[in-house]
């Protein structure tokens, strides 16, 4: 040991230091959102007999109280509200419980703690379920108690600690694992949208006059924490999210011509798989994550190309002189469905990933683009179908070939996209006066206004 | 650039006459661009006009532009009103027509000229398609440009083609009016 000199051991401990916060810098601490709150779970205090799903009357959905998360100090307070507010709306957002709103609680005594729940005054508000809930705050960490009980019954069903330092993301988890144990449903709480958007005015110049740059941007599924993902001040549009969620490709004319770009978001690795082979576009994973399929024209013409996503084994699946544009996988990835004016107008076809038994779908629209397969086991695809002067989204059953419209000419409403679950669509729309991203249920009801600044384009949804 | 330089001393000529003969001076009102042909005959017998202060207003003639002016602009300036003029498409078509073709002959003619030109053909659409199909369509277009001027004899080496869709129109406006300025193959010089 004595041999050893003292420099070398000093550079020992810095390799080692470095090494420690290289591997730090690895983990995907970046957006504090995205980290998981830590959860420490507590099985529900009851006998394994206990009925722990709640129900509602014969024939209409439970109905859910969420009141006002208890504090634990003053500085608790501001979490709390946000806490109940975000899960009453995730609760909600689903259509699965009806959620009782937060303005008629006034009757019902405030519980502090668990044992005060007035069950009776909630059962008079025709509550059938009751979220109870406190907060408490050290330093940046929130940690939260979730508790849901039966009001008949007056049994806790569901009792779970969270903590993380983001309030949002606390109740998102709540709201998905209470959907997963009352209604064994994939919620979409903590899923994330990412679209196009020219809201940070900027613009490059073009040959006749200047050009509004669009950059990629994120935000939870809500609307909450949009932020910025590239920063070229550039044309970056065509933004899908990997299916692991944690890398988002798209199409950007970074150099000029289009090419396809991956950003590992929480890593702040780009890629760039195509590697300028022509133009680039529409960038979309296969449901393994493996490939991805896209438009290129590297051949003299838009067609449809498959690609590992390293860039490797591109091979051509569509082979016509007219355009074929918009891929999008089967939930099996063995097919895609894609549009092409082979016919003389934009339709939806699809072919199999080996390129055979390719097949028109829509036969009795004028224009019909941007296919999106759904989720399993809904096999379905929206699209967008030219309707009068705009489009409007609409839905084909792959089963019965019966087609359903779900938007009905409130501006133009184009570029679907489903919800991991299956049971949401977010697109785009005019109907707010600029191009914005809303969502709606899969049956076109429930439509909420998800951006609001500057114009925003073709969202994907996260898994 | 002789030429151009015997062109100006026309139009000094032109002016200091023009001024001599009403006397009062007063109002710089600028005076209509002469037309360059007037300009072209006391050229050959004029001696050289010895040098004047010549009125800040003078208008320089914007309009038919002579070809050492092109040679010596700017690529900026030369992009925005450009020599290579944009081929026009239907809605949802990238066919290009009788006056589509016409144009893009008269831009063969240009690129012929000036051997040099490296072009960039974009391809826009109207928002009455769909952003995703527009990029296809889009590039459709530029395709249609590019393989006609190949076949005019422009070597392709010089064209690239580039597909903006919907993504950057030249008139926001939401009407017909806007919608035919949209649809366009746009000539782009990118060097020279």
């Amino acid at each position: 040991m004595k041999h050893i000199p003292l420099s070398w051991l000093l550079g020992l401990i810095a390799a080692v230091t470095v090494v420690a916060a290289l591997g730090a810098r690895q983990q995907p601490s970046t957006p504090a959102s995205q980290a998981p709150a830590s959860q420490t779970p507590s099985q529900p205090q009851q006998p394994s007999e206990v009925e722990l799903v709640i129900s509602g009357d014969p024939g209409s959905p439970p109905r859910y109280a969420v009141p006002d998360f208890v504090s634990g100090s003053p500085d608790a307070a501001e979490s709390a509200k946000t806490v109940t507010e975000v899960l009453w709306a995730d609760l909600a957002f689903e259509r699965e419980f009806y959620l009782i709103p937060r303005d008629t609680y006034s009757t019902v005594p405030a519980a502090r703690s668990a044992e005060q729940i007035p069950f009776q005054a909630w059962r008079e508000l025709g509550a059938d379920a009751v979220v109870f809930g406190s907060i408490q705050k050290s330093g940046t960490n929130v940690t939260a108690q979730v508790r849901l009980y039966n009001v008949r019954t007056r049994q806790s069903v569901f009792s779970k600690e969270y903590t993380g330092t983001n309030p949002r993301l606390i109740a998102h988890t709540a709201a998905d694992e209470i959907h997963q144990q009352q209604r064994a449903l994939k919620g979409v709480a903590r899923t994330k949208l990412a679209f196009s958007s020219d809201r940070n005015r900027e613009s490059l110049a073009g040959p006749v006059k200047n050009r509004d740059v669009k950059e990629i941007y994120i935000a939870d599924y809500d609307g909450a924490n949009q932020r910025r993902i590239t920063t070229t001040r550039d044309l970056n549009i065509t933004p899908v999210w990997s299916p692991d969620a944690r890398a988002i490709a798209y199409t950007s004319y970074r150099k000029i011509v289009p090419d396809i770009f991956v950003s590992l978001v929480y890593q702040g690795i780009l890629q760039n798989p195509t590697k300028g082979q022509g133009s680039n576009f529409l960038p979309v994973f296969s449901p393994d994550g493996k490939q991805m399929a896209f438009m290129s024209n590297r051949d003299g013409n838009p067609e449809i190309y498959v690609m590992n996503v390293d860039g490797s084994n591109v091979r051509r699946i569509t082979n016509h002189p007219a355009g074929d544009a918009s891929p999008t996988w089967s939930p099996s990835g063995t097919q895609l469905a894609f549009t092409s004016d082979r016919s003389g107008t934009p339709q939806i076809y699809i072919v199999s990933t080996d390129g055979s038994n390719l097949r028109r779908l829509t036969t009795s629209e004028s224009y019909a683009d941007r296919p999106t397969w759904s989720p399993a086991p809904r096999n379905e695809i929206a699209f967008a179908a030219r309707s009068g002067p705009g489009f409007d989204i609409k839905v084909y059953d792959l089963a019965t070939g019966q087609t359903r419209q779900l938007t009905f000419g409130e501006g133009t409403n184009e570029s679907p996209a489903y919800s991991p679950n299956g049971r949401h669509i977010a697109f785009t729309t005019t109907r707010y006066g600029r191009v914005q991203v809303a969502t709606m249920t899969w049956d076109g009801r429930d439509v909420r206004q998800v951006t609001r600044d500057g114009n925003n384009w073709t969202p994907s949804w996260s898994n | 650039m002789k030429r151009s330089l015997v062109f100006v001393l026309g139009l000094v000529l032109l002016v200091i006459a023009s001024g001599c003969a009403k006397k009062p001076v007063a109002t710089p009102t600028p005076a209509p661009a002469p037309p360059p042909t007037a300009a072209a005959p006391p050229v050959r017998t004029a001696p050289p006009a010895p040098p004047t202060r010549v009125e800040e207003s003078l208008p320089v003639p914007t309009q038919p532009l002579s070809e050492d002016n092109i040679a010596n602009r700017s690529l900026e300036d030369l992009n925005r009103d450009s020599p290579l003029k944009p081929a026009f498409f239907l809605l949802d078509s990238a066919d290009l027509d009788d006056t589509g073709r016409a144009i893009v002959t008269t831009n063969a003619a240009v690129l012929k000229k000036y051997p040099s030109w490296q072009i960039t053909i974009e391809g826009h659409c109207d928002e009455r398609g769909t952003a995703e199909y527009n990029l296809a369509l889009g590039e459709r277009r530029a395709v249609a440009v590019k393989a006609y001027l190949v076949s005019l004899g422009i070597s392709p080496d010089r064209l690239r083609t580039v597909s903006y869709g919907k993504e950057f129109p030249f008139d926001p406006g939401h009407i017909e009016d806007a919608w035919s300025k949209n649809r366009r193959a746009h000539f782009v010089i990118t060097s020279k």
